[in-house]
């Protein structure tokens, strides 16, 4: 199936999770939230959020720097 | 009030814009903005609100100018070398421009002494440079009521969006929860950052710190702007108020 990441096309496997996904990318969860279709996901709940035909997925770091 | 002939030519360029004109200008005047930190974020927002002719300025910053500030903390000249941040950002400021007038406070907030500067002042800029300091201020200004543009920087990325607190707009802690584990986040001596990218973020907050001031629409609200300069990319993250956001439900407790 057919994901989007932050603005590109990616193919995903069926009954992988969110949390799946940030592994594959390399991502530390505890580093980002996720924008998914709109609503904006917290890592407690990346591991129980599979992924879904047509996801639009943004991964939004923290940034804390001044 | 009337402006001098001396301000018509100094804000020239701003008073043909129709959302400024001599009305505009005097709001300026009248109005004041805190920056917490006169770093790379605050240094730029700082430059271009006195320039714009902000009546007052509050700049609260707790540390002396360091050489490897200089790269990117552009209110900071080499003379100033060891002198607080505050003095020496208040010299450039009254400099550039005498109608300012420039409150400083060089001491480190916290959640004692933030609220009594809040209410001082029309507009916040979270100009700092760490997550305890950035969860602080959004979350006083949410119970104080208080308008603020929140902005983050790191290596040749940044994050901005604004608050107001009309009831339908998130917080930082609508966005983000809680800060991240602090050994999971490399600090900036150890990540690094462009300058010019610290720059750009300030110069987008005083732009929507102008806004507000002169009362315009179209601010960074429920949205959370990202710019990645490597690649130069804008990227817009949508997001709400957080319905189990403990402070803006608190907020809302109190309200009704």
């Amino acid at each position: 199936m057919t994901i989007t990441v932050n603005g590109e096309p990616r193919q995903a496997v069926l009954g992988r999770t969110l949390q799946d996904l940030l592994n594959e990318l390399d991502v530390d969860q505890e580093t980002v939230v996720v924008e998914r279709n709109r609503e904006i996901l917290n890592h407690p709940r990346f591991a129980d959020t599979p992924l879904q035909e047509g996801d639009v997925l943004e991964i939004v770091r923290f940034i804390g720097g001044g | 009030m009337t402006l001098s002939a001396e301000q018509l030519q100094r804000y020239a360029r701003q008073l043909k814009l129709p959302e400024v004109g001599d009305a505009g200008q005097n709001q300026l005047a009248m109005s004041s903005v805190l920056l917490i930190g006169t770093g790379g974020l605050g240094s730029a927002a700082a430059l271009y609100l006195a320039a714009a002719g902000v009546g007052r300025l509050g700049l609260t910053d707790a540390d002396s100018v360091d050489l490897s500030n200089l790269q990117r903390q552009i209110l900071h000249f080499t003379p100033d070398l060891h002198k607080p941040k505050t003095q020496s950002a208040r010299e450039k400021i009254n400099s550039l421009n005498p109608d300012v007038r420039v409150e400083t406070y060089q001491e480190r907030l916290d959640a004692g002494n933030l609220p009594g500067l809040l209410t001082q002042y029309d507009f916040i800029i979270d100009a700092t440079d760490n997550f305890i300091t950035k969860f602080l201020i959004s979350d006083e200004c949410v119970r104080a009521g208080k308008p603020f543009s929140h902005a983050g920087v790191t290596g040749w990325e940044g994050q901005t969006f604004t608050y107001l607190p009309d009831g339908r707009c998130g917080c930082y802690r609508c966005l983000f929860a809680a800060p991240p584990p602090p050994e999971k986040i490399p600090d900036q001596a150890a990540a690094g950052i462009l300058g010019a990218v610290a720059g750009t973020l300030g110069t987008l907050q005083a732009t929507e710190a102008l806004k507000y001031l002169l009362g315009l629409d179209g601010l960074l609200t429920n949205r959370l702007l990202v710019y990645q300069a490597r690649r130069l990319k804008w990227r817009e993250i949508r997001f709400q108020p957080a319905p189990d956001c403990p402070v803006c439900r608190e907020k809302m407790l109190k309200k009704s």
